[in-house]
């Protein structure tokens, strides 16, 4: 991997960690998986109409954001069962939409080659926007985490926070896709951020932790896949999990 | 002669097809103590929430342009394992910051929650101490009129009497404004100036001595209701410095 494609990927785990504190303490760490899946038929319908995969599988998000958001504000009980039938919908759809090697590489990531500077910007650009409105917003979220009502009470556009945060979301996964994959980008997002609060104390701490640990298993990741010739995202994603585990067993056996 | 603090009038609300309170009309002045009362399912919290505009209602809600509110809601059920403490919480509010880690210690102090308390997660601290939290939070930044639904709710013995005094002393040095939804009559009648009674076939809005009697209570809650209270004056929060 090039300096610029690692400056990159770390931008990116950063951004995932940070948003990925917030999924973990919202609970909505299946949503998240199902939400990626949506992914996949935008990077289908984008192969077939030779645009950027990236674009087609952002939009797609988007819309899965607004879906999920949708449903969160009108029923509670519908949400998991929605989930489970995008979640299927999305994996049959893209499964039509693409077909092998561009499906395998939109399931587990590819090759990262050198990125365009349209492309180096724009991840940039969405990764630096997404850390922003984690530390930006992290107090009206947390306000709205322990009641939406108090929320309501001191200021906050509780829905508008619940579908922009959905939508910082959305685009962490769209941006990890290139490295990650559709099936394992949910994972950089929730697997360093579930780690980080099993060691934190404090809210800072979690953020911190969360969004170190995510660049290093990044970077690390990176690097065991590059000496093993091995892909990249599967590498990530096992240093991650296995980082929780350690966490893990640690945390049970103080507790 | 001033415009109410806030003036409700015709309000309905309803859960789902399902209509909870009906045709429900008052107004509460600046300084004034408005208690509501009413058994379970009454809509007692239903209508705390249409005033802070969670939930849709008919009729007409009205609060004085530029009013802060401070509500206390009703038990949370949060989230156990989350890394929040008790001051990244009362940070979380806006105008917290201006008023710095003293300003937060005194407001901890005046509902009788140690500081170390605060520095520990909400998710392990125990369920009065958390509703002392709520408390806490709902006066960082001054507010005008404080929403308390049931807040002494599972806080012990002594810890209800600081609060109830904490509350009553705040009406007197500020002249805050208080909407109370309790369960205790004998605080309704010691601390309200206004009783609104939420009953399934019966609203009526009063004095607490003329609202508080056994008729009408029974007719509230649709069985006799036993009404013991020393009566010290109603309504008299600022009794003790007069």
């Amino acid at each position: 991997m090039s300096v610029a494609t690692l400056i990159l990927a770390a931008a990116v785990a950063m951004a995932a960690g940070l948003v990925g504190c917030f999924a973990v303490m919202r609970r909505m760490a299946l949503a998240g998986d199902a939400l990626s899946h949506v992914a996949l038929p935008g990077i289908g319908v984008a192969l077939a109409l030779h645009v950027h995969p990236l674009l087609g599988a952002t939009a797609m998000l988007f819309f899965g954001g607004l879906v999920v958001w949708a449903f969160e504000e009108r029923s509670r009980l519908a949400t998991e069962t929605l989930i489970g039938v995008v979640f299927s919908a999305a994996l049959a759809i893209g499964s039509m939409t693409t077909s092998g090697e561009d499906l395998i590489e939109a399931l587990f990531g590819g090759e990262a080659g050198q990125p365009s500077s349209v492309e180096t910007t724009f991840v940039l650009l969405a990764a630096l926007a997404v850390t922003w409105f984690v530390v930006a917003r992290k107090r009206a979220l947390v306000v709205a985490l322990v009641s939406p009502d108090i929320a309501r009470t001191v200021g906050i556009n509780v829905r508008l926070l619940n579908l922009l945060y959905l939508q910082m979301f959305a685009l962490t996964i769209a941006l990890g896709l290139r490295y990650l994959g559709v099936l394992l980008m949910g994972s950089l997002i929730i697997v360093p951020a579930a780690t980080a609060k099993q060691l934190s104390r404090n809210l800072s701490q979690m953020l911190a932790i969360a969004a170190a640990m995510a660049v290093a298993v990044t970077l690390g990741g990176s690097a065991v896949a590059s000496w093993t010739h091995r892909p990249t995202g599967p590498c990530i994603v096992t240093l991650a999990a296995t980082c929780f585990f350690l966490t893990f067993v640690r945390h049970q056996e103080s507790a | 002669m001033t415009d109410p603090l806030l003036r409700v009038e015709h309000l309905s609300l309803h859960v789902g097809a399902t209509p909870i309170v009906r045709d429900v009309t008052f107004s509460v002045a600046a300084g004034e103590s408005l208690a509501i009362i009413g058994p379970n399912g009454a809509g007692k919290t239903l209508l705390f929430r249409a005033l802070i505009g969670a939930v849709p209602f008919e009729g007409t809600i009205r609060w004085k342009a530029g009013i802060r509110i401070g509500y206390v809601p009703q038990k949370l059920d949060l989230t156990r394992d989350v890394p929040i403490t008790g001051f990244d919480f009362l940070r979380a509010k806006p105008g917290a910051s201006t008023i710095g880690g003293t300003g937060l210690a005194a407001i901890l102090a005046d509902v009788g929650l140690p500081t170390a308390i605060a520095h520990l997660s909400i998710g392990s601290i125990s369920g009065g101490q958390f509703q002392r939290l709520l408390v806490a939070f709902a006066l960082v930044d001054h507010p005008d009129v404080l929403l308390l639904d049931e807040p002494t709710a599972g806080v012990d013995e002594p810890g209800q009497e600081r609060l109830n005094e904490l509350v009553a002393r705040l009406q007197c040095e500020r002249n805050m404004t208080v909407l109370l939804i309790s369960h205790d009559l004998s605080v309704v009648f010691r601390h309200a100036t206004q009783v609104l009674c939420l009953g399934r076939e019966h609203v009526c809005v009063g004095a607490p001595r003329t609202v508080l009697t056994s008729e009408r209570l029974s007719a509230i809650y649709g069985e006799e209701v036993a009404l013991h209270v020393h009566d010290t004056g109603e309504g008299t929060a600022c009794r003790w410095q007069r």
